[in-house]
């Protein structure tokens, strides 16, 4: 039984959630699909993360910008978008981008050559480097959905990153945490696409005093699918 | 013959003592330079020999103070400690000197004064002097080192700090050539490992003396095992069946150490000890995890004499002479020979007096554990240390120290380190990774060139590239990585929309504990129950609770497995009925039935017993190798069950035996054919299975964090994330993930799999036991459960599910719960 729903829902492209209207499918890599305008949405690569630590001393494994956009592609692969919406963060320092020649940077502009890249600047990337594929913007609005990288308190339906949600749920095999979305009727949180990222509780303070309907869910992410669970439901670290 | 300076001759005189055999040899060792290995028995002295002839040395006044004598400890309480101790001879004797300590919590003004204006005699830790390594001034501060003290040598050496010390010997040799080195230890089954781990490797003679102190003097311990009243639990590590007993037991001594192996098992017995306390007896505990202040106050209470009885851990098995202990209790099995008689040594610092110990099991098969502990103990049995080369990560950061202190040449370094004695076979490849990591992180790819930390001078010198990163080695020096611990206080619980309130601090707890724990749970620390309110900025916040039994049993087996010598005596038990008779009647009636039911294998064989029970199929195996070493067999006998299509559905391990569980029907397969169980046990199971599975285990995780924090990949407080020490858990695991995929061979996953290796899968244990038990296995098919096996399968269900079955418990979770709202 348990194998058979696993396999059913890999087969499964995603889950399919309403954000003011707007169609979205939640995508088990952790990025989001908008069916109606082909557009792909993905939040908070911090590309060159290892590089900026390695600038002051630390010297991560510099492997973590070619396998985020490996990633990338393989959603792009999968999903067949026309337009690719970078939420912000996309580089975790403002002036640290895969250099052209590197894997990364083929990566990059192979998929600039298939889709039509924006990106939106984040508080790591306020600016972004004049040379890169595709348009710079502060948002982008979409059918009264707005997307930007914070969220803000102005009312508008929206879908954000910045805050790199994770959901606790207590099972039989112990507490579990995974990097999730959390969707209301009015907003989608996207979680952290990059490889090296962090996260935090979506019941910690910055997340939950967002304010969140009865409606919503967290979508945990494991390994091969995604799994639907009530926000009420998740296991309080308070 | 050593003769005594008159100042020195006449304070023994005066205080009615004797120069001792092993003390006068330190001394004629010493005058004739030559270094000396001192294993002694506790009180023998064994401090003040290694401290006389700096004493004699010292007598004249000199022109100049200069450091003469360094003494390291494990322990910086004991550095504290010993400071303290010899101040009182030496100023009895008018001795001209100054005596010091360093750790890490002597003033940094303090600490500075000592490296320009250093005292006659130096106490402190391995860390404390790989930072006083890594200054410039470290050569004029050492030029003068006459005398180096390492101090309970056999706990320090075989393990990482042992490595960062040995290689500060390495280069303390370089600055001082003259240096005469002692060790002191306690009894170790191979001396000649010490002994050439104080002495440099490179070049000449590469042994230092051995000087043994006559042991006649020592009475024998009497040593016993509880004969309980009660039933013996089957399985469990709580020893509650003999609470009463351990409690008459108490009554009857002036001052009890009552040890066990884990901090939860100290919490738990504590607790029950209280609940029988109704004569008011004055008993404490001390484990590692309490609040510092409160440990010191056990500390002192001992001392002073207002004590009864203390369950502790290990955190008093070392050096400190707390008081009067005349009984030690040892509950559970004590695993290893050596341990034990390190415990037993608590009791009774005199000589002349014989040490009282009693030995408690808690499960059956600890019975036959401590009979073989006693066998070993009265044989003066000692656990062979395994042999291991110095760790990768830990010589990462000792070459970034060299460099911090002054730009060296490559060849130079290298020869320096090879004097040391765990890296006397490193091999240049792996040197070269070493510093290329240093370096600039060593990838592959070559991305970091324009950020190397370390960069070669005009002369070919490496030299450190700027200020930042001599500062972040200095704060991230030493080899001990905590896992991550939260604060646990008293608290409010939460009213509905406030913030929980914390109060006093009660001490820590690791936090994969605190991450498992529900608002409501019940869980014992600090000696009462207590209950999960929730977490407040990572505090654990708990209020009292009057319920008597916790929900959450935080009691677990003991964090060492049984050592290699033990379990060989415990298969020799076994095998042979005659020994039986020194058993608690239950334990050899069991053993008997046994016999009946199914077979009692031979002390070099590996009994495989295979049974139905309900709709599933068992095979339990007894290989007596340590619960390490089966977790590890587990792993990777049911990776093989697997393809073999007989549906695992979970394995079982302890430290005696491990089953596993099937749908598939194990016994006819061995039936049909009979190569089935020598195969699925073969040897080769340690080659590509093993890599694919560490690669992919939590353990290894582990071990990788511990490496990186050490090799100073990450620092132990990440940038940017001070505040939440578990984003470091979390990043680190991120970083294997990637490393793992893109660069294989890098050299902190070889020191991560090294690691885990040895102190994590006893991999050594398992291939020697496989290899033994090639042809030698008995295979006895039964009808149901046979009495051996009935603790193992009490087991079942109290193991924590790994890996890939995480992600299905959630998926189940969320499908239940989404059910539940109708969605």
């Amino acid at each position: 039984m348990r194998s058979a729903l696993a396999r059913m829902e890999t087969e499964t492209p995603g889950i399919e959630c309403r954000i003011a209207g707007l169609r979205v499918l939640l995508d088990a890599s952790g990025a989001a699909f908008l069916p109606e305008d082909r557009m792909l949405v993905v939040a908070d690569l911090h590309l060159e993360k290892s590089a900026a630590f390695a600038r002051i001393g630390q010297m991560l494994p510099p492997y973590d910008s070619f396998a985020t956009v490996q990633r990338l592609e393989a959603s792009v692969n999968r999903l067949r978008p026309e337009r690719l919406v970078l939420l912000g963060d996309s580089f975790h320092w403002t002036d640290l981008v895969p250099q052209a020649g590197s894997a990364a940077g083929l990566i990059l502009a192979r998929l600039a050559s298939q889709v039509r890249f924006t990106w939106i600047t984040g508080n790591h990337d306020p600016h972004h480097p004049a040379d890169l594929p595709g348009e710079s913007v502060a948002h982008l609005d979409l059918a009264g959905v707005r997307l930007r990288h914070e969220p803000e308190a102005d009312g508008r339906p929206e879908i954000v990153g910045h805050l790199h949600p994770a959901a606790r749920l207590a099972t039989r095999a112990g507490t579990q945490r995974r990097r999730c979305f959390l969707a209301s009727a009015e907003r989608l949180l996207m979680p952290a696409f990059g490889c090296l990222t962090g996260a935090l509780d979506v019941t910690d303070a910055p997340i939950r005093d967002l304010g969140w309907g009865v409606e919503t869910r967290a979508y945990l992410i494991t390994r091969e699918a995604i799994h639907a669970v009530p926000f009420q439901a998740l296991t309080s670290r308070r | 013959m050593a003769e005594l300076p008159e100042k020195i001759a006449s304070w023994f005189a005066a205080k009615g003592w004797h120069l001792r055999a092993h003390q006068r040899a330190m001394i004629e060792k010493a005058r004739a330079g030559r270094s000396a290995l001192l294993i002694a028995p506790t009180g023998a002295g064994k401090t003040l020999a290694g401290f006389l002839p700096s004493l004699i040395d010292l007598m004249e006044p000199r022109p100049v103070r200069r450091l003469h004598t360094l003494y390291i400890s494990p322990l910086k309480a004991l550095a504290v400690d010993v400071a303290r101790n010899l101040e009182t001879p030496a100023a009895e004797m008018e001795l001209p000197i100054r005596i010091e300590a360093r750790t890490g919590d002597t003033p940094a003004a303090r600490r500075a004064r000592q490296m320009t204006s250093p005292p006659d005699i130096l106490l402190t830790t391995p860390e404390q002097l790989a930072l006083m390594l890594a200054h410039p001034q470290a050569g004029k501060l050492f030029g003068s080192l006459k005398r180096l003290i390492v101090d309970e040598i056999h706990a320090v050496a075989p393990n990482k700090r042992g490595d960062l010390l040995a290689l500060g010997l390495a280069r303390l040799r370089a600055i001082a050539p003259d240096l005469v080195t002692a060790g002191l230890s306690a009894t170790v089954a191979d001396p000649d490992d010490l002994r050439r781990w104080l002495t440099g490797q490179g070049k000449g003679e590469n042994l230092a003396d051995l000087v043994l102190a006559a042991t006649e003097e020592a009475a024998e311990p009497i040593l016993t095992m509880l004969e309980t009243a009660e039933r013996l639990p089957w399985a469990g590590h709580s020893a509650r069946h003999a609470i009463g007993e351990i409690y008459a037991e108490i009554g009857k001594a002036k001052l009890s150490l009552v040890f066990v192996n884990t901090r939860m098992q100290a919490e738990y017995l504590f607790q029950l000890l209280w609940h029988e306390n109704e004569d008011g007896k004055r008993i404490a505990l001390h484990h590692g995890s309490l609040d510092v202040g409160q440990r010191r106050r056990v500390e002192a209470a001992m001392a002073a004499g207002q004590l009864d009885a203390v369950v502790c851990t290990s955190t008093l098995d070392l050096g400190i002479d707390w008081g009067d202990v005349d009984l030690v209790i040892n509950v559970g099995a004590p695993k290893g020979a050596s341990r034990l008689l390190q415990r037993i040594g608590r009791a009774n610092h005199r000589l002349d007096e014989p040490s009282r110990a009693l030995l408690v099991p808690s499960n059956r098969f600890e019975v036959l554990e401590c009979r073989a502990a006693i066998e070993a103990a009265f044989a003066k049995e000692q656990d062979a240390v395994t042999k291991r080369a110095g760790a990768l990560d830990v010589l990462a950061q000792h070459v970034m120290g060299m460099l911090v202190a002054e730009p060296r040449f490559e060849t130079e370094l290298l020869a320096e380190i090879r004097d040391a004695h765990p890296y006397a076979d490193l091999s240049d490849e792996d040197f070269a990774k070493v510093l290329a990591f240093v370096i600039d992180g060593g990838y592959a790819l070559r991305a970091y060139e324009r950020f190397a930390r370390v960069k070669r001078d005009k002369e070919g010198r490496l030299r450190v590239a700027n200020s930042r990163i001599a500062q972040s080695y200095r704060m991230n020096v030493g080899t001990i990585v905590e896992s991550t611990m939260l604060k646990v206080h008293l608290g409010k619980p939460a009213g509905s929309g406030k913030a929980l309130r914390f109060g006093r601090l009660l001490g820590e707890v690791e936090e994969y504990f605190a991450e498992g724990l529900v608002p409501g749970d019940t869980f014992v620390f600090a000696g009462e129950v207590l209950k999960f309110e929730g977490l407040a900025e990572d505090r654990v916040v708990v209020s009292r609770t009057t319920a008597r039994d916790p929900t959450v049993p935080s009691y677990a087996g003991g964090k060492f497995p049984l050592s290699t010598h033990l379990a060989r005596r415990v298969r020799h038990m076994l095998a042979n009925p005659k020994e039986w008779g020194a058993l608690p009647e239950q334990v050899s009636a069991w053993l008997e039935l046994q016999r009946q039911k199914s077979c009692l294998p031979g002390p070099e064989d590996l009994l495989v017993e295979t049974f139905p029970r309900g709709d599933r199929h068992y095979l339990v195996a007894y290989p007596f190798e340590g619960r390490l070493a089966h977790q590890t067999l587990g792993m990777l006998l049911t990776r093989r069950l697997e393809r073999a299509r007989l549906k695992p559905l979970g394995f079982v391990a302890n430290d005696y035996a491990l089953g596993i569980w099937m749908l598939g029907d194990v016994y006819a397969e061995a039936k049909r054919d009979k190569s089935f169980l020598p195969e699925l046990f073969a040897a080769d199971m340690l080659g590509d299975d093993l890599e694919e599975w560490l690669d992919e285990s939590a353990l290894m995780k582990r071990s990788f964090r511990h490496c990186a924090v050490i090799a100073g990949l990450i620092e132990r407080r990440f940038p940017g994330m001070e505040k939440k020490a578990r984003a470091v858990t979390m990043s680190t695991d991120l970083i294997f993930d990637v490393l793992r995929r893109h660069e294989p061979d890098h050299i902190l996953l070889k020191a991560a799999r090294a690691d885990a290796a040895s102190a994590l899968l006893d991999l050594r244990r398992l291939s020697d036991m496989l290899m033994r038990i090639r042809g030698r296995i008995m295979h006895h098919p039964l009808k149901q459960v046979s009495p051996l096996s009935v603790p193992i399968l009490l087991e079942i269900g109290k193991e924590p599910v790994y890996g890939e079955a995480r992600d299905a418990a959630i998926g189940e979770e969320a499908a239940r719960l989404m059910e539940e709202i109708g969605a």
